[in-house]
């Protein structure tokens, strides 16, 4: 019986070398064509995201810095070869002294943020206790809450949205129990308000704060750590001395999933919100459409992302920490 | 004491779920409405979603809308897929933080920024190379494909850590071609996962409404972009007939995933089992 195709067993000395020659070369192959498709399943996302979603921000970047001119497209060119054959640029931040110089955006901005802080906190209160219940519940239980948590996910955000233009109107439902319960003679007016935006965000971003959390518990084991504590600790020293820095990483990773996406929000500031309430989102969305004042637009967009630059890198670093343990 | 904390427990759960699915139960009652005022009561008829049943419009904005989905959620599951074992199974590679970092950004930035980029990029290409020449289902695809595939990235690549790399290393070390090992092995192992990303793009696709308006061109309207266009301005009796329709369907796709899964799951936990007694009684 001859040896294994790496060789190193007896066998005529010729037969040998040519083997183990052959399966040199049989091995160079395959780490090839490996290291081939390997590249292949590397490179075919990274093109695509390069150019779907970097390459727009370098433009976007690019035409901030442009000046507007009433033109298709409406802004001037970056780079121009003057007649000497010489590569010119021009980098113009009037845009960006214009958002200063404005109040409007100025003031957009800081609401913008003030907006879904209040709406992050919200969230925090309202869904922290919502995922310790479902981590402390029994299996089925559970698994019943949760398919409850994620349905509205998968349902139309837009329509859930709509769905509180008809709770919250003056003829709604809300002022007919209000005033059925005798707490009020006349309608509260709560559409087109900062009031109807905060339960607009606090309604469709809550399951975001809501599973990481519960992710976030359900690793820990908290029950355990708890009833520990309870052998001496009173409850609400053992929730902020053991409960609350435990689980830190999920109110973190809540707290951005909501954060993030709300301070750009659009659709609920527009449907609830209407003209009164100033957001970031709905101001580049008309700046843009109905404006067509794109550099500014794209200004508007860039200060947006420095606004939101820190806390998403902060979100990718609790993420990249999650995924390797 | 522990009673009193679970009687406040019940009461958050029983007011979060009431906070999460009244408002909807409200939406899909005054679908019912005869009243063309949605806000008072009018009788109950299903006036409105004959009325939806006979709009093109509508009929014209769902299909536009579930062309999309489908190729969206087809690509997008492929190239996550791609990108959630590269990250993975790799290990470092050149340029492995940019890549992170272009996988995880698009599940938080805010719409209106991803929408006019991707726009400004589409009127860029079409000013240099004449691609694309005019707006539409193409750049809506295109544009969702870029943030679904970031979400299933992030599904494949939970599965992926969760997964021991054993079974493919044997099959490697029994000397299987990584390809192979690739096929036989590592894809029906994360076939539930890509079952699941594809679901997510699909929904992501069909709900996605900034976006869309953004990179859509003159004539493509996607179903959000109707419903939209005429809930501005007010409550519409027959987009609360549309709201029920889709929300009964969701959830009853969801329901019945969830169950299948739940079932699955207990297979396999009752197939451990009797592995595990097999196993004893032949040590035994």
């Amino acid at each position: 019986m001859n040896g294994p195709v790496s060789g190193s067993s007896g066998g005529p000395v010729e037969t040998q070398d040519l083997r183990s020659l052959l399966s040199a070369q049989l091995d160079q192959l395959l780490h090839r064509a490996q290291s081939g498709w390997r590249s292949i399943v590397v490179f075919v996302p990274y093109i695509w995201l390069f150019v779907f979603f970097l390459a727009p921000f370098i433009i976007v970047l690019k035409i901030s810095l442009a000046e507007s001119l009433i033109a298709s497209p409406p802004f001037s060119p970056l780079f121009e070869w003057t007649e000497e054959g010489v590569l010119t640029f021009q980098l113009i931040f009037d845009n960006y002294s214009y958002l200063w110089e404005d109040d409007l955006y100025v003031k957009t901005y800081l609401n913008s943020i003030k907006i879904s802080s209040i709406s992050t906190i919200l969230c925090l209160i309202l869904g922290y206790p919502i995922a310790y219940a479902i981590v402390r519940s029994t299996p089925t239980t559970k698994n019943i809450l949760l398919m409850m948590i994620i349905l509205p996910f998968w349902t139309s955000f837009l329509l859930r949205v709509y769905a509180w233009m008809g709770l919250l109107a003056d003829q709604g439902a809300v002022n007919s129990f209000l005033m059925w319960l005798g707490i009020t003679d006349e309608p509260i007016r709560m559409m087109y308000s900062e009031f109807a935006v905060y339960v607009g965000i606090v309604y469709t971003y809550v399951p975001f704060m809501i599973l990481p959390l519960y992710a976030n518990m359900e690793k820990l084991d908290i029950t355990l750590h708890e009833a520990a504590a309870d052998l001496g600790a009173r409850p609400v020293t053992t929730f902020l001395t053991i409960t609350l820095p435990m689980t830190s990483p999920g109110i973190l990773a809540g707290s951005l999933l909501v954060f993030i996406p709300a301070t750009g929000e659009f659709v609920i500031p527009d449907l609830l919100g209407g003209g009164n309430v100033l957001m970031i989102g709905r101001v580049l969305y008309n700046e843009f459409n109905s404006n067509h004042d794109w550099p500014v637009a794209a200004a508007v967009a860039i200060v947006l992302l420095f606004v939101l630059v820190i806390p998403m890198m902060i979100y990718q670093h609790v993420q990249s920490r999650e995924s390797e343990g | 004491m522990g009673k009193k904390r679970s009687t406040f427990l019940f009461s958050v759960l029983c007011f979060g779920m009431a906070f999460l699915y009244v408002p909807m139960i409200f939406l899909m009652i005054y679908s019912f409405n005869y009243s063309k005022i949605v806000a008072v009561w009018g009788g109950w008829s299903l006036r409105w979603y004959a009325e939806l049943f006979r709009s093109q419009e509508v009929w014209d904005a769902l299909l536009l809308s579930l062309k999309i989905a489908l190729m969206n959620a087809t690509f997008a599951t492929l190239l996550g897929t791609l990108a959630g074992l590269a990250l993975v199974r790799f290990g470092r590679f050149k340029g492995r933080t940019l890549f992170t970092g272009m996988i995880t950004a698009p599940l938080v930035m805010p719409e209106v920024i991803t929408g006019l980029s991707l726009l400004l990029l589409f009127i860029t290409l079409g000013d240099l190379i004449g691609w694309p020449g005019e707006r539409g289902i193409t750049t809506i695809t295109i544009a969702h494909i870029t943030f679904s595939m970031a979400y299933v990235a992030v599904i494949i690549q939970s599965r992926l850590a969760g997964m021991a790399q054993d079974l493919e290393e044997a099959a490697m070390d029994l000397g299987s071609k990584p390809f192979r090992v690739l096929v036989d092995i590592t894809l029906p192992l994360l076939a539930p996962g890509m079952v699941s990303g594809w679901l997510l793009s699909f929904t992501l696709s069909l709900d996605d409404l900034v976006i869309a308006s953004f990179v859509s061109g003159p004539g493509a309207n996607t179903l959000p972009m109707l419903i939209y266009s005429r809930v501005r301005l007010g409550l519409k009796p027959d987009i609360n007939a549309l709201a029920t329709i889709i929300i009964v369907v969701v959830a009853l796709g969801v329901i019945a995933a969830g169950y299948l899964m739940l079932r699955q799951q207990k297979q396999r936990e009752r197939d451990m089992q009797m592995a595990a007694t097999d196993t004893v009684k032949m040590t035994a």
